[in-house]
């Protein structure tokens, strides 16, 4: 036995994040059927369905935020256990929809609440800081701000410093842009692309957005009900459709941006 | 926060100041230390006035528990050596209080005091039974001569005093053997009676046949035609440890025996409650006079009363207050983080708000006796509820994105408390604190009823002699430090809530774009 997983563990050391045959009910309904996923290092993997899909659910067990009723989840070559998941968590950083932030801390002890936690260095911490505010290009003058005092778009930025700044190997983002209308929202998606690729991290995102998911993702990974549909790049997904299901899902999206764009014509 | 700190240092300091008072009077070990107490009405307030001059006489160090509320209250505090002596009556003893030893002659109820480790003088020489008093008017207008004669008039409406009302020697058996039919009957202050009966609000109450209202509201006291009532001798209940422990102050109480006749008794009550002299001078006075004894009345301003008062006011708010916020907020925790004993415990904590108050403080008698331990403890557990249900509101209402963004960065749970939790919850918290305090405060003017003094002592004091004035010395500065306190905890409020809760979170509409 002990050498079946020893063997496994090679030959996934090119996978940070492994799940396999991980199940979660709520009370009577099933929220993700026994499921398996595998993510490498440097890529970005993208859980896109309709809301109630399993998505959501599927992202917070691999941050532990939710116990699975069975299966392992393997990160960085170890299980994600409730005993292990608090050490596991500095390794990945994790951004909600709404931002999440602390209404009652500013920008600055927000971003650093983590590292002044565990006594990092002042110095380190500024320079980190300053970094990041370059990085996802936030003014300075903000770091004093309350979270109410910021808009979405800004929101969505600080949250982001805040999951980068223990620098993580694993980048987890549950609808990241869903609240922020749709301008703000086009540009942070080519930022967000920008800085995914400039980082190199191994991303795990959650949408309900097609457009979104075909533009970040390498891999693509369709749910319904709880279940994985199917997995693959959108170009995949598109020219061959494991059922019926993805044909209509796509080009329900698609189909008010055809008609758009007809109109236009 | 500067400001915070002096607060806690002026809190402190009244707590101080309370200490030496204690220490003093327990601190000497050469004079007896005697308490002694009354009951809340004014006659019981002037024989415990004159058991406490006596003892002084006699060398001892005397105080006296006031008006504390109602016979069981002194009758445990005897049993349990809070008090030493009190005046109590004859008829109360053995048709109230050992009702089921159903005792008989006077040396029945002597071994059944003995049996208890308690003593009685020879009876000071007034019945102070109850009659039924009906206004001379309506008396005369009605034809009421008898109790009996209550039986024709079944419309009449009747307000008794609290104790009566539930005595086996009271309403219940007098409308046993009488058979009256008046169905309006109900229970009320017995001085609160009188006002009653003058209003025209109530036509027949109870009446204590040395009560000085009787001439003075021009009542009719109904002849007791089937003798219902028993005898109510006065004497002096004491403690049989009190003979060996100050025997030359029982000497004195004994001396006490048929000096004081109905009509003298009468005429004290008249002093205190028409004329308006202190229960205090009309003892000394009435001393000086029937044992030539050169006693003072204990004269104290109304400054140094205001201020007693205050102190013990405050200590009883500040202890119960503290030690309930420092049980609520980890059971509040306790709650919000545990969905059963949650449940549990905001249960346990809404029954003991259901208790009313003043059961509440005599439940805490046997356990603590009386005085200001006892109401300590009453108060506390009546401030637990609302901080409780607080700061379980005020963490189970953070949203869940916050909660859940804190785990993810990898907070272990008192981390997470201390620097997300706690602080988002924090105006909850201080909003149940400061109900607690309100409520506290107010009723700790209870405490009077068990010995514990405070704002209480005058608004008791007031009721009993009908004196508004009074009643205001107690209830303007109790309402005045109930609001003190939600200030000094809307102050607190200020320092303690973090700045990004303060304002109101309409900025972020009118903020820049990304």
């Amino acid at each position: 036995m002990a050498r079946l997983e020893d063997h496994r563990e090679i030959q996934h050391t090119s996978r940070m994040l492994v799940l396999s045959q991980v199940s979660k009910r709520y009370g009577g309904t099933e929220a993700l059927t026994a499921t398996d996923i595998q993510v490498s290092n440097g890529e970005t993997l993208v859980l896109i369905g309709p809301s109630g899909c399993g998505k959501s659910t599927l992202l917070r067990l691999i941050a532990g935020l939710v116990q699975p009723d069975s299966g392992t989840i393997t990160f960085e070559g170890s299980a994600v256990t409730p005993a292990s998941i608090l050490l596991a968590r500095r390794r990945m950083g994790y951004v909600i929809q709404e931002g999440g932030l602390f209404p009652h801390l500013n920008v600055r002890e927000n971003v650093t609440v983590m590292a002044r936690y565990l006594r990092r260095d002042a110095a380190w911490i500024d320079g980190r800081l300053a970094e990041l505010a370059q990085l996802v290009r936030l003014p300075q003058e903000l770091m004093t701000r309350f979270p109410a005092e910021l808009s979405g778009g800004q929101r969505q930025r600080v949250s982001l410093m805040r999951a980068l700044m223990l620098d993580p190997d694993l980048l987890l983002l549950d609808e990241p842009l869903g609240a922020l209308d749709p301008m703000i929202r086009y540009q942070l998606q080519q930022e967000l692309k920008t800085i995914f690729a400039e980082l190199g991290k191994t991303v795990v995102l959650v949408t309900h957005d097609i457009a979104e998911a075909a533009f970040f993702g390498q891999t693509l990974v369709l749910m319904r009900d709880g279940r994985i549909v199917q997995t693959g790049s959108f170009r995949d997904l598109a020219r061959n459709p494991a059922e019926a299901f993805v044909e209509e899902f796509i080009s329900a999206q698609r189909e008010p941006m055809a008609q758009l764009a007809a109109a236009l014509g | 926060m500067k400001l915070t700190g002096r607060i806690i240092a002026a809190v402190l300091t009244v707590l101080c100041a309370v200490s030496p008072v204690r220490a003093a009077a327990g601190g000497e070990a050469a004079p007896a230390q005697v308490t002694v107490g009354s009951k809340v009405f004014t006659e019981s307030v002037i024989l415990g006035e004159m058991l406490q001059l006596l003892a002084s006489e006699a060398g001892a160090q005397a105080t006296h528990q006031r008006q504390l509320g109602g016979t069981r209250v002194l009758w445990n505090a005897l049993l349990g050596g809070d008090i030493d002596a009190y005046p109590e009556y004859t008829g109360t003893l053995t048709q109230e209080i050992l009702v089921d030893e159903k005792l008989r002659t006077q040396a029945q109820l002597e071994q059944a005091l003995a049996d208890r480790g308690l003593r009685m003088t020879a009876p000071l020489g007034f019945n102070n039974t109850y009659a039924m008093g009906v206004k001379e008017t309506l008396a005369r207008r009605l034809g009421l001569r008898t109790i009996s004669d209550l039986k024709k008039h079944p419309d009449l409406v009747m307000g008794f005093g609290n104790e009566f009302m539930d005595r086996a020697d009271g309403w219940p058996g007098l409308q046993t053997r009488y058979h009256l039919p008046q169905t309006n009957v109900r229970g009320l202050d017995h001085d609160l009676a009188y006002r009653g009966i003058a209003s025209g609000t109530l036509d027949v109450t109870d009446i204590y046949t040395t009560d000085a209202e009787i001439a003075y509201y021009k009542l009719r006291a109904l002849e007791d035609d089937l003798h219902y009532f028993p005898v109510y001798n006065a004497v002096i209940l004491y403690r049989a440890d009190l003979a060996q422990r100050a025997p030359e102050v029982v000497a004195m109480y004994k001396r006490l025996a048929g000096l004081i006749d109905a009509p003298t008794m009468s005429r004290l009550n008249a002093q205190v409650k028409l004329d308006g002299r202190s229960e205090s001078a009309v003892a000394a006075g009435f001393l000086r006079r029937s044992l030539h004894l050169d006693v003072d009345e204990q004269v104290t301003s109304p400054w140094q009363r205001f201020w007693q008062h205050t102190v013990e006011h405050l200590v009883l708010v500040g202890i119960s207050l503290s030690a309930a916020i420092l049980l609520a907020i980890p059971l509040g925790i306790l709650a919000a983080r545990r969905q059963r004993i949650g449940q549990l415990v905001l249960g346990v904590a809404g029954i003991i708000q259901t208790i009313p108050s003043l059961a509440l403080f005599v439940f805490m008698i046997p356990l603590l006796g009386i005085g200001g331990p006892p109401a300590i403890v009453a108060l506390f557990l009546y401030s637990l509820l609302p901080i409780v249900r607080n700061t379980y509101a005020g963490l189970k209402d953070i949203p869940p994105a916050i909660v859940e963004s804190a785990q993810a960065l990898g907070l272990p749970r008192g981390a997470r408390l201390r620097i997300v939790e706690l602080p988002l919850a924090t105006r909850a918290i201080l909003a149940g604190i400061k109900t607690s305090a309100v409520i506290n405060v107010g009723t700790a003017t209870l405490g009077a009823l068990i010995g514990a003094g405070g704002y209480g002592q005058p608004i008791l004091t007031g009721i009993r002699l009908d004196n508004t004035a009074l009643i205001l010395q107690g209830a303007v500065p109790a309402a005045v430090l109930a609001l003190l306190v939600q200030g000094i905890f809307e102050l607190i409020e200020r320092g303690l809530l973090p700045k990004g809760l303060r304002g109101q979170p309409g900025r972020a509409a009118s903020a820049s774009p990304p």
